[in-house]
């Protein structure tokens, strides 16, 4: 009997093909790549490299549609995460990705190990993590299940964050009845590295051992990867035994060590063990020379496990690395210093296959290039649904009385309620780079031994894309890119996950396909490339899609730290500037779906030109230390971002006058594009009105800040005067009451 | 009545927290220790009532523990 | 004048210790490995914050019996100046250089936040440059600060005004509502006996230079700095 023959593994059909995810006509191709029919290693292997998790094959095609070059871009898409210059040699290597499926099968865990995940990509690059960010949806705040299941994953992020000693700095948090049964938590992790120190997965020099090192592997999410690209259903309740358990105190034993290696020249190439584990991993880094893995000496936690297992196993806080041969006891006493075991378990070979053996005997062996570059690609049929037209259909609601009412419902709307709630739990300041803190439009961190800064914000209003997937792909990379300018730094590049429904469904394609392509088209408008990303399709339950959500994360440098803006107001007496102009485009806001119930309508245009000036106003009026607070105008239009305004640590009020001619509901909510409120002293308005005119970027006086009130009138009639204490207890408190 | 449950992660499942203490209780020279599983220990103070052990299996299910990544053992009273 | 800032597995406050006392208050630092028996000639030990061993069994109960620990508490035990720093002051408790424990937060969940904090005992190695009843924002971040003792050990405290820092609110008056995690009498740090050994859940070193939302944490390392120096 040969080896093989012991693990009984069953015969290896189209319909074992087809359990594992393999579609009739893939497993025909996997066939033909290796001219026999895989056995059962094999085959599970080609599942889970070809699932769309790893294999990108419903969106390849529309990615390359997205601007990935810049001169300061050092890594673009393709590695574990992209890497841009921020001050000489010092460059900042981020990446954003989804944990959607596991956050909900188990909130907590899937959190937490989304978070580990994604900071094992960064470190594993060479970059020392330094800040996190995550961009969580969930269905409405009323319903007790989303609230059991926000509790958890936020639990879940500040037990894996806090314990690793990574600041979270910040977020988004958004609420849609349409996330109720698919969740979607998408983290980011962003480290600083040294340009020559940046380590990428490879695998090279005959012989060179390959060592495994990190923790033990269990039979955690085998199938994880795939799992991750099927919709959920009944049926998925079945697989929850693959959840995996977090260990974050390894992780910081796990950084610490490879840091530790990593300033030796030692290593070689380095990967950690992600979705499909040691498959994707050992198949990545054996892209060029091929490797050969002796899959005994893997160390495992449970007994019997099989190559099978191993090889497609999801345990958490493991890498691969292949070092210089001789290397290795020097290796192996630094991991045994911070008490972690690292095994030698294979070698580089030359003939470009990965060969997996078993007590000295080839269990399994398939070329690894073509693996990945003959996964399949499909064109997938794409068409506006025709249900588009319906939900386009100009709205029309009667204009309410009460508009102080309106203003205190949407304050306290959990989309636009402060997320205290959520990022007291995260320890934002560990490390002390965190000068601008959560809550206001970016958050910047400065770095070691240089004067600059970095700010990052996550965006994506996904009501918007569900109305127009084109606009909102383009409205989340403008409105990260503005946020990240209103605090001062210029945006320099970002990362996306983009979480979508069934590919297979054709609207659904259309979205995805609008979508990218609007965040092509800013990208390119405001000089921000796309470095890394990731894609969640199949993100349905029982048939019902979410929203179609791009997630970004925008990431911009600010040259002098102690320059940056913050969104609160800070000074009796000073002027308040608008920023862009007010139009009357009230469809897809905030305001119609709180007050009115309607999610429908026409959402607001952008202009990109516009953006750009903006931007290039808001950076240079930073420089100049013109302003004093600027906050981006967004959910809830004009009079909510004015009210948020006066909520700081000293909270402060307003006088507004608005004289623009529209509907008074429509002026105050309306979500237009391209909107900023700043703050400017009044020996400095002058100076700051000029600079706007150079921009060609309309500015206009609206107001002063003063008194306990937010007072606005418009036309001359008072329209919204409102306690500032009672206002901003509603901001404040909202969401932590429901969580009570 | 009392009723003690006893939680712990099922078989297979990772214990980070049992694994970190078995490393120190090793470190300290206590080599005999070959495992450590971590769980929790729940005392109930019960009334008699019919099905008590099914009523506490649901609760353990739905409350005490998380059946997907744990498993639960009751005890009633003095009985093992 | 050298400080010394213990690195244990999980440790991650102790990079930003280090920066603090090394770039901004120009001390000689060096970092103590946990592993070893040598406090390098230091005068001052922090035990910086973090999660040592995960904090998987109780915070700080995994640390106490390190070998760098044992040298710890014979430096203390001599009159060496210890600084224990959230993570840091569990690990002190937990080896008895400080009375009491620290229990989870009231809510249950970890809390990171500015709190306002008044200085109780202003005559201190750690606190001369502070005034009494000086009210400072210092941050805090733990789920587990939530100080406990049993009444004598609370009432000797007291008594001989060894509650050092205490969360109050912006006008130094102490309440339910400025208690961020139901410490008894809102104890946020204490000091031993001997006057050397300070416990304290709020990170002074997050607030310790300009850029940050306040400076008023610089002043315990000051503080620290003058009294080693022989200024004071």
């Amino acid at each position: 009997m040969s080896m093989y023959d012991t693990f009984r593994y069953p015969e290896v059909t189209a319909e074992a093909a087809r359990g594992m995810g393999l579609k009739p006509e893939e497993f025909e191709h996997a066939k033909k790549i290796i001219g026999r029919t895989p056995n059962y290693i094999e085959l599970g292997i080609f599942s889970a490299m070809w699932s769309e998790h790893c294999s990108y094959k419903s969106s390849r095609i529309h990615l390359a549609k997205l601007p990935t070059k810049a001169p300061w871009v050092v890594q673009g898409p393709g590695e574990n995460a992209g890497i841009i210059e921020v001050d000489g040699d010092i460059c900042a290597c981020f990446k954003v990705e989804s944990h959607n499926h596991p956050s909900y099968i188990e909130p907590f865990q899937g959190a937490a190990t989304g978070v580990g995940g994604i900071m094992r990509d960064v470190f594993t690059m060479g970059a020392r993590p330094v800040a996190s960010m995550n961009s969580l949806r969930f269905g409405k705040i009323d319903n007790e299940k989303t609230r059991s299941i926000f509790e958890g994953v936020v639990a879940g992020i500040s037990f894996y964050g806090n314990c690793f000693g990574v600041p979270t700095v910040g977020g988004e948090v958004f609420f849609n009845d349409c996330y109720a049964g698919n969740p979607l938590v998408n983290a980011f992790s962003l480290g600083l590295v040294n340009k020559d120190k940046i380590f990428l997965a490879k695998a090279e020099g005959e012989g060179n051992p390959v060592i495994y090192v990190g923790a033990k592997t269990g039979r955690d999410g085998i199938h994880g990867a795939t799992m991750a690209s099927e919709e959920f259903s009944a049926e998925s309740e079945s697989k929850r035994p693959n959840v995996q358990i977090g260990d974050p105190f390894k992780e910081k034993l796990l950084l610490e060590a490879c840091l530790e290696l990593m300033k030796e020249d030692w290593v070689v190439g380095i990967q950690d063990m992600g979705a499909a584990g040691l498959t994707s991993s050992s198949f990545e880094m054996g892209a060029q020379s091929g490797v050969v893995l002796d899959l005994d000496k893997v160390p495992t936690r449970e007994k019997g496990m099989t190559p099978y297992e191993i090889m497609l196993s999801e345990s958490q806080e493991r890498m691969l690395m292949v070092v210089r041969k001789g290397s290795e006891d020097k290796v192996k006493a630094i991991f045994d210093k911070w008490d972690l075991d690292a095994e030698v378990i294979g070698h580089v070979a030359t003939d470009g296959y990965v060969r997996l053996r078993w007590q000295g005997e080839e269990v399994a062996a398939l070329p690894a290039a073509p693996l990945s570059s003959e996964a399949p690609k499909y064109d997938r049929p794409y068409a506006r649904g025709e249900y588009m037209d319906e939900l386009n259909k100009p709205v029309d609601v009667k204009e309410p009385d009460h508009l102080k009412g309106v203003l205190l419902k949407l304050l306290a709307a959990p989309n636009i309620a402060s997320k205290r709630w959520v990022y007291t739990q995260y320890d934002h300041m560990v490390r002390v780079g965190t000068t601008v803190l959560p809550g206001s439009d970016a958050s910047v961190i400065r770095i070691p031994d240089s004067k600059k800064g970095i700010a990052l914000s996550a965006d994506c209003n996904s009501r918007i894309c569900r109305l127009d997937p084109r606009t909102g792909g383009m409205a989340a990379v403008a409105e990260s890119a503005r946020n990240v300018a209103v605090s001062g730094a210029r945006p320099r590049a970002f990362t996306n996950c983009l979480n979508f429904g069934n590919p297979e469904k054709a609207d659904i394609m259309w979205q995805f396909v609008e979508a990218v392509e609007g965040m092509a088209d800013a990208g390119k408008a405001l000089d921000t490339p796309v470095v890394s990303g990731n894609v969640s399709l199949y993100n349905e339950t029982e048939g019902k899609g979410i929203y179609p959500t791009p997630t970004i994360v925008m990431v911009g440098v600010i040259d002098d730290v102690e320059k940056a803006v913050t969104s609160t107001f800070k000074l009796e007496g000073s002027n308040i500037f608008l920023l862009g102009e007010n139009t009357d485009e009230i469809g897809g806001s905030e305001y119609l779906s709180i007050i009115h119930g309607i999610e429908k309508g026409t959402p607001p245009k952008i202009d990109l030109a516009k953006e750009k000036s903006l931007i290039n106003l808001l950076v240079e009026a930073a420089e100049k230390s013109l302003m004093l607070s600027a906050h981006d105008t967004a959910e809830g239009g004009l009079a909510v971002a004015l009210a948020e305004m006066c909520f700081g640590e000293k909270q402060m009020g307003v006088r507004i006058n608005l004289e623009d001619d529209m509907r008074t509901d429509h002026l105050l909510f309306a979500e237009t594009q391209g909107r900023v409120i700043a703050e400017v002293g009044g020996l400095n308005s002058a100076a700051f009105e000029k600079l706007a005119e150079k921009h060609g970027v309309k500015c206009t006086q609206i107001g002063t800040v003063e008194g306990a009130h937010i007072v606005i009138k418009h036309q001359g009639r008072t329209v919204i005067k409102a306690e500032v204490q009672e206002a901003a207890d509603k901001f404040l408190n909202t969401i932590g009451e429901w969580m009570k | 009545m009392k009723a003690q449950v006893f939680v712990k992660f099922k078989n297979g499942v990772l214990d980070p927290q049992g694994q970190t203490i078995l490393g120190a209780v090793n470190r300290m020279g206590h080599d005999f220790v070959k495992d450590v599983k971590v769980g929790k220990f729940f005392e109930i103070e019960i009334e008699k009532c019919e099905n008590v052990e099914e009523k506490l299996k649901e609760i353990a299910n739905k409350v005490l523990a998380n059946p997907i990544i744990e498993e639960f053992r009751i005890e009633i009273d003095g009985d093992n | 004048m050298k400080a010394g800032v213990v690195v244990f597995p999980g440790s991650n406050c102790d990079h930003d210790c280090y920066h603090v006392l090394k770039h901004v208050l120009g001390m000689d630092t060096v970092f103590l490995w946990h592993k070893d028996a040598d406090l390098k000639g230091v005068d001052l030990v922090v035990l910086p914050g973090g999660f040592s061993y995960g904090d998987y069994l109780r915070c700080g109960a995994i640390a106490k019996h390190s070998p760098i620990m044992q040298e710890v508490t014979e430096f203390a035990d001599k009159g060496g100046y210890v600084l224990g720093i959230c993570n840091g002051f569990q690990v002190l408790t937990e080896s008895g250089l400080l009375p009491g424990a620290l229990l989870r937060n009231r809510e249950l969940k970890f809390i990171c936040k500015y709190v306002n904090l008044r200085v109780d005992n202003a005559g201190t190695a750690f606190t001369s440059r502070y005034a009494d009843g000086e009210i400072v924002r210092i941050p805090i971040a733990h789920a587990e600060g939530n100080y406990f003792a049993s009444e004598d050990v609370i009432k000797e405290l007291e008594d001989n005004n060894r509650v050092v820092f205490r969360y109050c609110d912006e006008y130094g008056e102490t309440s339910e509502g400025s208690n961020p995690n139901g410490s008894i009498n809102g104890i946020a740090g204490i000091i031993n006996k001997s006057g050397n050994v300070l416990g304290m859940m709020p990170h002074p070193e997050r607030c310790a230079e300009e850029i940050m939302q306040t400076k008023d944490g610089f002043h315990i390392f000051e503080s620290l700095r003058k009294v080693i120096k022989g200024v004071l």
